[in-house]
């Protein structure tokens, strides 16, 4: 078998194997297919799911994790894990809310000032990744708890009251009503950014750097990537969109709640493994992320829609997780 | 003569085991907190460092990472052992799972006190100072009860509880209000086995803003008609204020909650939260110092209150829309009352 052979599927391969392929080439069709296969059986089973106005929640509910979940993309596309993505979420929203009432920044700089704190805590992580050259999983384990605690102490555990911020702080929570589709800003925002890094993903250089030093660090490092420099480049701008996250997430409560998203670390990895984005780094896009994203909160509603019991709510999600998985690996078998 | 001689010197140790240990001449008091970050717990840690230092004891703070976490509160125990403590307040992540660790604080002769949430059994601890949760539950029904009967609106009721896991807290909480608004509750200890139309549907929250927003959104999609909504606390209170708004339905709802929390009474000050009922950590913390000092000066243990299994520390309904037939303050009387 020659090397250019190597992926052409012949006449007589069976369906299985087709599939395969298929898969391999484009790793958006298999949850494309999950996410339209559960709104087609949700909306048979309770009509009110398939309306304007539910699909609109959907996307309202999975904004913030879809959010979270991009940068967590970029990250496992290197091969690198982030548990510290919701911790990073949501200091930012209570700095930034802190900026704005406590402290009498004007909003904007307030704003801007939350952002610089969550780019910042992702260029932590990505100085010991990079420079300490600890494993990405312990390093971003200590920062989940070390963020956590700072936001504890930073709030008093308090919540930052909406009524108390300036209006563009909750700005991201008002929406645009296109018929009975409500559509929020923060939905707007977390929309255009994954336009903006699926193109930068498949058209820059910086794009084609971040597959090579998932694929092989090694390999990349040879062929004269700077792969120091990406990985740090990754986790800052992971960090960044962490904080826009939360300031989507301070407009979806109306405020900024330290109490929240200790579950988002998980759900934001949750998203893009059922995106089909390749834990071995290398493989998979945001496209697919956000296609997670959807899959989680369309499950959620619909299910509870359908009256099922929250207890199985999560059974059901995270045997979606390991049906993702072992498709994963079952593509990368693609006989060479 | 010679029993005190022997009951003193043995309090002189425990005294000197504790200086020993603490560089401190007073005896060592514990209060180990589901978390710290909490705002519940953080009240109730204030009101104990101030009963602390009313009674002359050191007192010794704990808390575990997050709810549930029930390991640090085992090792909060070993080291409260180890430091020869007179007793500690618990509130306790894993009632069942925390026995153990309290069996051998007593056998190293320790007040053991359960704040908030019971321990499993509850004789495994001494005393338990608590909200009656199920009473809490039964004010803010009965208020809605009056006040849909004035109005003469059916209800339509959605559920936000805690989580999946059927928590005593969040089943009493959950029981108490169904019963208080004259629903038949079936099973007492358990959530959702009522077969009531007037329920329309339960779901979890986390006892969060977040949770209760989703929550409340999903509720909705699958019956609009819903005009009142109990929620577990008032953090859940305000999400789901936050999803009737963005449907244009908050004028028509009512929200009822528990808690007591400033930013919850400021809720119903303000027309999000109809009623809530009121708790009292501070309360719980001090009578717990109290009792445990009042343990090392004389080894009298506390007493529950009459016909309860637990040492009530009182509920109180608060809201600015009385009901005849349902005591309540308003949420004046809450501002200078609430925790937070």
């Amino acid at each position: 078998m020659t090397a250019t052979a190597d992926f052409e599927v012949r006449r007589h391969d069976s369906f299985g194997l087709r599939l395969q392929h298929l898969l391999h080439g484009n790793p958006v069709l298999g949850p494309l297919a999950v996410l339209v296969v559960a709104i087609v059986a949700f909306s048979i089973v309770n009509a009110r799911f398939f309306s304007a106005a539910n699909l609109s929640l959907v996307l309202l509910q999975v904004t913030v994790i879809a959010t979270l979940a991009l940068g967590q993309t970029l990250i496992i596309l290197t091969a690198g894990i982030d548990l510290s993505a919701g911790a990073i979420a949501v200091f930012s929203s209570i700095l930034m809310a802190l900026f704005a009432t406590d402290a009498g920044v004007p909003a904007p700089l307030a704003l801007l000032l939350g952002f610089a704190c969550g780019t910042a805590m992702g260029a932590i992580n990505g100085f010991l990744v990079t420079r300490i050259k600890l494993p990405p999983f312990i390093v971003t384990l200590g920062t989940l708890t070390i963020f956590f605690s700072l936001n504890s102490v930073v709030s008093n555990s308090e919540t930052v009251r909406g009524a108390d911020m300036p209006g563009l702080m909750t700005w991201t929570g008002e929406a645009i009503p296109i018929g009975d589709f409500r559509l929020s800003y923060g939905s707007i925002i977390m929309l255009l950014l994954f336009g903006f890094f699926a193109y930068a993903l498949s058209w820059t250089a910086w794009g084609k750097h971040v597959y090579a030093t998932g694929d092989d660090v090694e390999a990349a490092r040879l062929a004269g990537i700077r792969t120091g420099r990406v990985l740090f480049s990754v986790y800052t701008t992971a960090g960044l969109l962490y904080a826009v996250a939360g300031w989507i997430l301070i407009g979806r409560l109306a405020s900024a709640s330290p109490n929240v998203g200790t579950e988002y670390n998980l759900d934001s990895i949750t998203a893009v493994v059922l995106g089909g984005t390749s834990l071995f780094g290398g493989r998979g896009g945001v496209i697919g992320t956000l296609i997670g994203a959807l899959i989680v909160g369309v499950f959620r509603n619909g299910l509870q829609l359908a009256g099922v019991e929250v207890v199985w709510q999560g059974f059901a999600i995270g045997l979606l997780v390991l049906i993702a998985v072992s498709l994963d690996q079952w593509i990368r078998k693609v006989r060479s | 003569m010679r029993r005190f001689v022997v009951a003193a010197s043995g309090l002189l140790l425990v005294f000197a085991g504790a200086a020993c240990n603490r560089g401190t001449g007073e005896p060592v008091v514990g209060l180990i907190t589901k978390t710290d970050t909490n705002p519940f717990f953080v009240t109730m840690k204030v009101g104990a460092q101030s009963a602390a230092a009313t009674a002359g004891v050191d007192l010794q703070t704990f808390a575990g990472k997050v709810d549930g976490d029930n390991e640090a509160q085992v090792l909060a125990i070993e080291n409260l052992i180890s430091f020869g403590a007179v007793g500690f307040m618990i509130t306790p992540n894993d009632s069942k799972a925390i026995v153990p660790a309290i069996d051998r604080a007593h056998e190293a002769g320790m007040l053991v006190i359960a704040l908030d949430t019971p321990v499993e059994p509850a004789e495994a601890a001494d005393a338990t100072f608590a909200t009656d949760n199920y009473e809490a539950g039964r004010l803010i029904g009965q208020w809605a009860k009056a006040k849909f009967a004035t109005e003469g609106k059916d209800a339509r009721i959605a559920m936000l509880d805690l989580n999946a896991n059927q928590v005593s807290v969040d089943v009493q909480r959950d029981q108490g209000f169904l019963e208080g608004f004259g629903i038949d509750v079936a099973d007492k200890g358990r959530i959702g086995d009522e077969s009531d139309p007037r329920i329309a549907g339960h779901d979890v929250t986390d006892g969060n803003e977040e949770g209760g927003r989703t929550a409340m959104e999903n509720l909705l999609q699958k019956d609009p008609s819903i005009n009142l909504v109990y929620t577990i606390n008032e953090p859940a209170a305000a999400g789901a204020y936050q999803a009737l708004k963005a449907a244009g339905r908050e004028r028509e709802v009512t929200i009822v909650s528990v808690d007591g929390g400033c930013p919850g009474v400021d809720n119903v000050a303000g027309g999000v939260i109809g009623a809530t009922s009121m708790q009292f950590p501070i309360k719980m913390a001090e009578l717990g110092v109290a009792a445990i000092a009042e343990y090392a000066k004389t080894g009298v243990k506390p007493q529950n209150t009459a016909g309860k299994d637990f040492v009530d520390t009182g509920v109180q309904l608060i809201t600015d829309q009385p009901q005849a037939g349902v005591e309540a303050k308003d949420s004046a009387w809450g501002k200078q009352n609430c925790w937070g």
